[in-house]
């Protein structure tokens, strides 16, 4: 067995294990810490298609972003893990059949189609090839006008969450800075001017 | 016994069963739901890897960066809108969101 075979295996099997427990797990901080242990095993399997790039941006953009982001979501959140797992069970039936059938359906499918391509037939890549430099090249030159809508995307992504999540309180009284700054001293005080009048009722 | 394109797109399959499962059972937590939908989206990633480096076209990992992209915004809105629901509903329950149902 040579190598390759054996990490790949070994990858798979850690994959495969870890994405049971994020669907399985009692507490979503398990769910998504095992989520992360899914994303890393999976870029070593990247790894070893010699895709690096993307392998290095699925740990720095998923681990240490996305999944950041879930666990903060879950830490901040007050779940009541009782009432979350109820029922739980009772769909493994149905889930475990439509599951098996798609693994079974997919595997015949695939096996037939592509079991004789294998590593050997992948085509050799140059000695001085480097991953990153050819998904740069590509990505600047043909596919830079989906590159800029990725951006947009992105764009629309932070201020749709903003916009979503901003919230301003009515319970709480603020203060108009601007409006206090600009406040000149005749609008606080006003000065009236009215003639002296003797007391009434006093004596002359 | 060598690897063949197979094995991966089989991984990839079996990610993808594991996610659907998921999402059948955990119908009362939706941050597991979300969870279940980034676990989709990397087994596509992971057809599309395969497939890029066994037919020795780089155009498969452009996709994939395109799709990272793409999931990534779809799971920062999402937990918004998960924030905002907790806020309104006190629960992640998807069950229990029901108030558009006729």
């Amino acid at each position: 067995m040579q190598a390759t075979t054996f990490l790949f295996y070994a990858f798979a099997l850690i994959t495969v294990f870890s994405a049971l427990r994020v669907i399985t797990a009692r507490n979503p901080v398990h769910s998504a810490l095992f989520l992360v242990l899914t994303f890393v095993s999976t870029a070593c399997i990247w790894m070893l298609l010699k895709a690096e790039f993307l392998a290095i941006v699925l740990v720095l953009v998923y681990v240490g972003a996305v999944m950041v982001l879930f666990l903060f979501v879950v830490m901040m959140l007050d779940i009541n893990l009782d009432s979350v797992r109820q029922g739980f069970w009772r769909s493994l039936p149905v889930a475990l059949i439509v599951g098996v059938l798609i693994v079974l359906e997919l595997a015949a499918v695939l096996i037939l189609s592509f079991g004789g391509i294998s590593a050997a037939d992948a085509p050799a890549l140059p000695a001085d090839y480097s991953n990153t430099e050819a998904l740069g090249a590509l990505l600047y030159t043909d596919y830079v006008l989906a590159f800029e809508v990725a951006a947009v995307i992105l764009l629309v992504a932070i201020v749709a969450a903003i916009a979503l999540t901003l919230r301003r309180r009515k319970d709480v009284r603020y203060t108009d800075l601007s409006a206090a700054v600009r406040t000149r001293a005749a609008d606080r005080v006003r000065l009236v001017k009215m003639p002296a009048q003797p007391r009434a009722g006093s004596k002359e | 016994m060598t690897l063949t394109l197979a094995h991966y797109l089989i991984l990839g399959a079996v990610l993808f069963a594991i996610s659907v499962i998921g999402l059948f059972m955990n119908r009362r937590n939706v941050i597991i739901m979300l969870m279940s939908i980034e676990l989709m989206l990397l087994a596509v990633n992971l057809n599309f890897v395969a497939f890029s480096h066994f037919l020795g076209d780089a155009a498969g990992q452009i996709f994939v960066f395109f799709i990272l992209t793409v999931a990534a915004a779809e799971s920062a809105i999402g937990l918004a809108i998960l924030v905002v629901l907790f806020r309104n509903f006190d629960t992640v329950d998807a069950e229990a969101i029901d108030s558009l149902k006729g």
